[in-house]
């Protein structure tokens, strides 16, 4: 039978299906962090069960961590005690921790990847939902809740069913200034948030297949965001040539019959997928939110809809914003570079690419957050810092940062921010904050002008 | 595990669309290490003003909507994976949450903890909220063994689908943890065997 991306990796790694049950399905790499793992130690601890196979799982500091002094023990007494207890569970069951301050230390999206542990065909679950990340490799990668960290511990598996298949295809040629964020940003706006629910996603097409590595994960971040569990791309050779050499990733002879089973991995010509659907490249505009979900967006020079229900109404009356209205020259207070979907270096390189020269608006302040210890050193080494530095940008420490506010990276109540993140749910940046979803060019043109602006004409 | 079978309660509506769980509890309150004392945050910043008040307007202040139902709007539960939303709404008195759809990983999280999802039909939906709307003290009933959810005074239902495996967990309290557990030699044997595999496919 032909089968799909997504088929191959899925039945290879199924140890047993239940009758009209879900399967029980084996994860080849558990990512774990401060704030969804606490309660599954504890509750391993309660039963008194060891950690099955503490080799196979990995640990980040991120969530919760400050973005200033990270070598000065952790302000927040809470955050502190998550992390400490991240440390100790760590130690007491002999799992890697890539703690604050460790030259591998990251998001936890951002970092696995560049170690080299994530690989095409792997499955990888992570109590964090933006997982789908990983997908960008060609794994299975998906957020699971506490409950589900509790019984990959135990038994390094999942009770899962299943998901539906689903094809996002996009061809053609992508205009000036439209970058990966630009490209899911209009597939979910065209989409909608609950397209994807029960599925998971492959993405194909020759806008996936040019795209860079860092360009796919920013895309297989944002699937969790139209409801699919995750999003996936074929591996090729930009995949190989990206996992090739890092810290973790197999090693000669090794990573010879790896790539030769990763090479089989591709979709079988005439599989069938549940669902899909096909987009022009030629269509897709840089893309700004207007809402409070990732769904309402619309192309930079349009208007928001006119049409809306109930829950629109709520959002708009939130974002201060009105129906037909454009979002052009709305005068912002805040950008943020940052979060597990816009913190690599290429994300850098693309806003210090537009800044160099010019200096941030006096309205604004800038905020640009690396992914990982990794990005931030090559942000020195590549001279960014200074090109930020000399605009008037912020450059901190990585972490999750104002993604989530769960450390002092808040955006203040009624403040505009335009964010490189993933969601513009209300208060996700601050109680109160209004967040608009955005690539890292488009924040980082913002940030210059003061206000929402139609940047692409200034592009050479 | 607490079981479920049956659940005869009054409801809260909660006509919101695309409820994500960043709502059902903000961000800032995931720096327990315990899974106690989440209630109290439940839907904090739509509960309470920025002084701490109440908002007068928000269903669950309303003193004419009680029960240990909640019936929400359609794509409830989307956004992050965090299951300190399931313990929030279990650990402030829900039993059952009622929408059109549920996001995936909120769904699993619910069914771990004892929280019934019920998924109905956009028409049921709207069957149920004009139901409370015509009376606030409507009663509904959840039959879990029948898959059922019934208005009451009106005899109308539906059935709603749940996984056989998960249906059976609910109705004995069983949890995944202790069934995985039970299936260590499976997974060791599956693992002996995984390298094999791949080798096979390359043929």
């Amino acid at each position: 039978m032909k089968k799909t991306l997504f088929d191959k990796i899925w039945d290879a790694h199924v140890v047993e299906s239940i009758p009209d049950g879900p399967d029980i399905l084996y994860i080849d790499q558990h990512l774990i962090h401060e704030v969804t793992s606490p309660q599954a130690f504890n509750e391993l601890k309660e039963r008194d069960i060891p950690v099955f196979r503490p080799n196979k799982i990995v640990a980040t500091a991120d969530h919760n961590t400050p973005t200033e002094n990270q070598h000065l023990p952790v302000k927040d007494l809470l955050s502190r005690k998550q992390l400490k207890e991240l440390s100790q569970n760590c130690e007491e069951n002999n799992i890697t921790l890539y703690g604050l301050g460790h030259p591998y230390n990251g998001i936890v999206h951002v970092m696995a990847p560049e170690l080299g542990i994530t690989q095409p065909g792997k499955t990888m679950v992570c109590g964090d939902s933006h997982t789908s990340t990983h997908g960008a490799f060609g794994a299975i990668a998906f957020g699971i809740g506490t409950s589900q960290v509790t019984q990959v511990f135990a038994s390094q598996c999942l009770l899962v069913e299943k998901p539906k298949r689903l094809r996002v295809n996009v061809n053609g040629d992508l205009k000036k200034g439209v970058t990966p964020k630009d490209v899911i940003l209009y597939v979910i706006s065209k989409l909608g948030t609950n397209s994807g629910t029960g599925y998971f996603c492959e993405y194909a097409g020759d806008v996936f297949e040019n795209m860079s590595m860092e360009g796919r994960m920013t895309v297989c971040n944002m699937s969790i965001e139209m409801g699919a569990r995750g999003g996936l791309i074929a591996p090729d050779q930009t995949t190989y040539d990206y996992v090739e050499g890092r810290e973790f990733a197999p090693k000669g002879e090794e990573f010879d019959k790896l790539k030769a089973y990763w090479e089989t991995l591709k979709t079988d010509e005439g599989a069938e997928f549940d669902q899909e659907y096909s987009f022009d490249a030629e269509d897709i505009e840089p893309m700004i939110t207007y809402g409070t979900n990732p769904g309402m967006g619309i192309k930079i020079t349009g208007a928001i809809p006119v049409e809306g229900g109930k829950s629109d109404a709520k959002a708009l009356s939130y974002m201060g914003f009105k129906p037909g209205e454009s979002l052009i020259d709305k005068p912002i207070n805040y950008i943020f570079i940052g979060s597990c979907t816009n913190s690599r270096i290429e994300d850098f390189r693309m806003a210090a690419s537009y800044i160099k020269g010019k200096k941030k608006a006096e309205n604004v302040n800038a905020l640009i957050v690396p992914g990982s210890r990794q990005v931030a050193a090559q942000i020195q080494q590549e001279g960014l810092d200074k090109v930020f530095e000399e605009a008037g940008f912020k450059l901190r420490q990585p972490g999750c940062s104002a993604c989530l506010a769960m450390n002092d990276d808040k955006i203040p109540e009624g403040e505009y921010c335009v964010s490189t993140s993933n969601r513009n749910f209300e208060g996700r940046q601050g109680q109160g904050s209004r967040t608009i979803l955005a690539s890292p060019l488009t924040a980082a043109a913002t940030a210059v002008a003061g206000k929402i602006t139609d940047f692409t004409k200034s592009l050479n | 595990m607490e079981k479920f079978t049956t659940l005869q309660d009054t409801a809260v509506p909660l006509e919101v669309e695309n409820i994500d769980t960043d709502q059902i509890i903000p961000a800032r309150f995931l720096k327990a290490t315990d899974k106690a004392g989440f209630g109290e945050n439940l839907f904090k910043d739509w509960r309470f003003d920025k002084d701490g008040k109440p908002v007068e307007d928000f269903t669950l202040n309303q003193d004419q909507y009680s029960g240990q139902i909640l019936i929400a709007g359609n794509n409830f539960g989307c956004g992050s994976s965090r299951e300190h939303a399931a313990w929030a709404l279990k650990a402030y008195g829900f039993k059952v949450v009622v929408s059109s759809y549920f996001a995936d990983i909120f769904k699993g999280n619910a069914l771990n903890n004892g929280l019934l999802p019920v998924q109905v039909s956009p028409e049921f939906l709207d069957e149920l909220f004009l139901a409370i709307r015509k009376d606030n003290k409507e009663s509904f009933k959840v039959d879990l063994e029948n898959q059922k959810i019934e208005i009451l005074s009106s005899g109308k239902s539906e059935n709603f689908a749940i996984d056989a495996y998960k249906k059976t967990c609910l109705i004995n309290g069983f949890d995944d943890i202790d069934f995985l557990v039970s299936k260590l030699d499976a997974i060791k044997k599956f693992e002996e065997k995984q390298t094999q595999m791949r080798e096979a496919a390359i043929q």
